[in-house]
């Protein structure tokens, strides 16, 4: 609204960010190319096999002892067989990860909405949202544990502070990403704020929103193993103190290789969510 | 034309002034511009770059409340986004994320209007876009994003149809195209065209008046007025009659770019001085 009155000889260009766009989601999050062809797809597990079957041979011949480095095959077996132990508490992390996440993206989202619409509050505000932002979160944890007791809480707050902060300043990079001429446009027929805001501003701060979604997603997994490391006798963070301290390394193993398939479903989920509905700008 | 000698001036600029204020102080962009223009006539505003031509544009759409002055539509003054006033922006402007279809129904959900199904596909077929709905605009050519967006425009039957360097972005074949397309459907459902172009060859195809604009502050110069038949052929484009207008339009841009240049040089000589 502000800026309209501004010399139109500047309108037409993007006003901000226009480079970080689902663009930087694909090539900054998806490795180049999001899509990928089958011989690449056969090259990828290739050297995955290679990878595991030399460190199976090496770890064989070499004689590593099973605390220092367990052998694949050995991951894979206590994988199998400890699961359902290790089930309940992958639940949990879940349930951390998903009402933090919730908590702390929706109320990102918001503040990035309201914010971004007052030039002047979105000045002040963002050096703080950066500190929230660069500050690890986990080092609030002990403080929330004194505070909240070793359940839920504390993790979810952790896990909010963690990904609302990075949603937020993806978002309003979004919204900040103001057409002009889009706006005018809509202008033209007689939109309120409001319609702007909800059929030229949102649709056009979708993708950066996507990539907060995404890269905040991944902070509140950290966020969450972390804060569980730290205290309270459940979740995959609290197994895998557990199992290295009682030198359950093929465990301890399988813990991690179900952190990082967590990991990849959530950015296989945000990038496909981001393909279905802001492939427009890619 | 005729229909403007009867029902009075359709739009009404009434010594309109705008005074911008930036970091290195106010800068007039336009200075007292009057003129008439009158019911279905067609009038492009042709002027040296950063003469005001788009300010005066965004003042005559309520889009840029001006400083002084006055734009009178039908007699009332245009004070906000008017529902009688269409616009075509310099790049097509159509958003990215919307298909042909659903970019063209975007003026109706705005005014939350039913769109004219028949209508729109009539211009649809005119402009050569039929069959196109489904496309996305980084699907379609520049010329056919232009395309879409004239219908877009025009879907909502504006009586008035502001056009902001058009056809600027396009090749000359296309833009060629683009005007005749623009005089076809001018002719069969006349509206009151306002036009800036950087192009005077595209200014007298397609107007019934000119109105040459002096460099900033901007002030209206000279309006000539165009007296060629319609519609208008290559081969009447190509008469000396044209030519003539074309370097007399030109001349007096050119002219006042040379008295700029000088007067530019003597003060960089006096600053370089001391």
């Amino acid at each position: 609204m502000t800026d309209l009155d501004a010399i139109p000889a500047f309108r037409n260009g993007v006003v901000g960010d226009s480079e970080v766009g689902v663009s930087g989601l694909s090539s900054a999050l998806a490795g180049g190319s999001g899509v990928k062809s089958a011989s690449e797809v056969v090259a990828i597990i290739l050297l995955a096999v290679v990878i595991v079957g030399s460190v199976q041979i090496a770890l064989t011949v070499l004689n590593v002892p099973q605390y220092v480095f367990p052998k694949p095959s050995e991951i894979a077996i206590a994988l199998v067989k400890d699961f359902p132990l290790i089930a309940p508490h992958l639940f949990y992390t879940l349930v951390e990860l998903a009402s933090g996440f919730a908590i702390g993206a929706a109320s990102g989202l918001v503040l990035a909405a309201i914010i971004t619409q007052f030039p002047f509050v979105e000045k002040v505000i963002t050096p703080y949202i950066l500190i929230l932002v660069t500050t690890p979160m986990l080092a609030l944890v002990p403080l929330l544990i004194l505070r909240f007791g070793f359940g839920y809480t504390p993790r979810v707050i952790a896990v909010a502070l963690a990904s609302g902060p990075m949603v937020m300043i993806n978002a309003a990079t979004g919204f900040r990403r103001v057409d002009r001429g889009k706006i005018a446009l809509a202008h033209s027929y007689g939109a309120s704020t409001l319609q702007v805001f909800w059929k030229v501003r949102a649709p056009m701060a979708l993708p950066m929103i996507f990539v907060g979604l995404m890269v905040g997603s991944i902070f509140g997994l950290l966020t969450a193993v972390g804060a569980e490391m730290v205290g309270g006798g459940f979740g995959l963070g609290n197994r895998l103190t557990s199992y290295s301290s009682m030198i359950q390394m093929p465990q301890f193993f399988a813990v991690v290789l179900i952190l990082s398939t967590l990991g990849i479903l959530i950015y296989v989920l945000f990038f496909l969510l981001a393909k279905r509905f802001a492939s427009w700008e890619a | 034309m005729f229909a403007a000698a009867r029902s009075g001036p359709k739009l009404q600029i009434l010594s309109a002034a705008k005074v911008y204020n930036t970091r290195s102080g106010d800068l007039v962009a336009i200075d007292r511009c009057s003129f008439d223009i009158g019911a279905e006539e067609i009038v492009s505003i042709v002027g040296p770059s950063g003469c005001g031509k788009t300010t005066l544009l965004w003042s005559m759409s309520g889009l840029h409340p001006l400083t002084a002055g006055e734009v009178l539509l039908d007699g009332r003054p245009v004070r906000g986004p008017h529902p009688e006033i269409g616009m075509v922006f310099q790049d097509a402007n159509l958003l990215p994320w919307r298909n042909v279809d659903a970019n063209i129904r975007f003026p109706f959900e705005i005014k939350g209007t039913k769109p004219d199904r028949a209508w729109i596909d009539e211009l649809l077929t005119r402009v050569g876009l039929d069959g196109f709905g489904e496309r996305f605009p980084r699907e379609l050519s520049g010329g056919m994003q232009q395309r879409a967006a004239l219908v877009r425009a025009l879907s909502f039957k504006p009586s008035v149809l502001l056009m902001d360097e058009p056809f600027g972005a396009l090749d000359s074949f296309t833009r060629e195209e683009m005007n005749h397309l623009v005089e076809e459907i001018w002719m069969s459902a006349p509206t009151t065209i306002v036009l800036i172009t950087h192009s005077i060859e595209e200014a007298i195809f397609l107007s019934d008046r000119i109105v040459v604009m002096s460099p900033r502050p901007g002030r209206v110069a000279s309006i000539h007025t165009v007296p060629f038949p319609r519609p208008r052929s290559i081969q009447i484009m190509a008469t000396k009659d044209v030519f003539d207008l074309l370097n007399r339009i030109k001349l007096e841009i050119v002219g006042d770019r040379q008295r700029q240049g000088k007067s530019a040089e003597k003060a960089k000589a006096l600053a370089v001085e001391p």
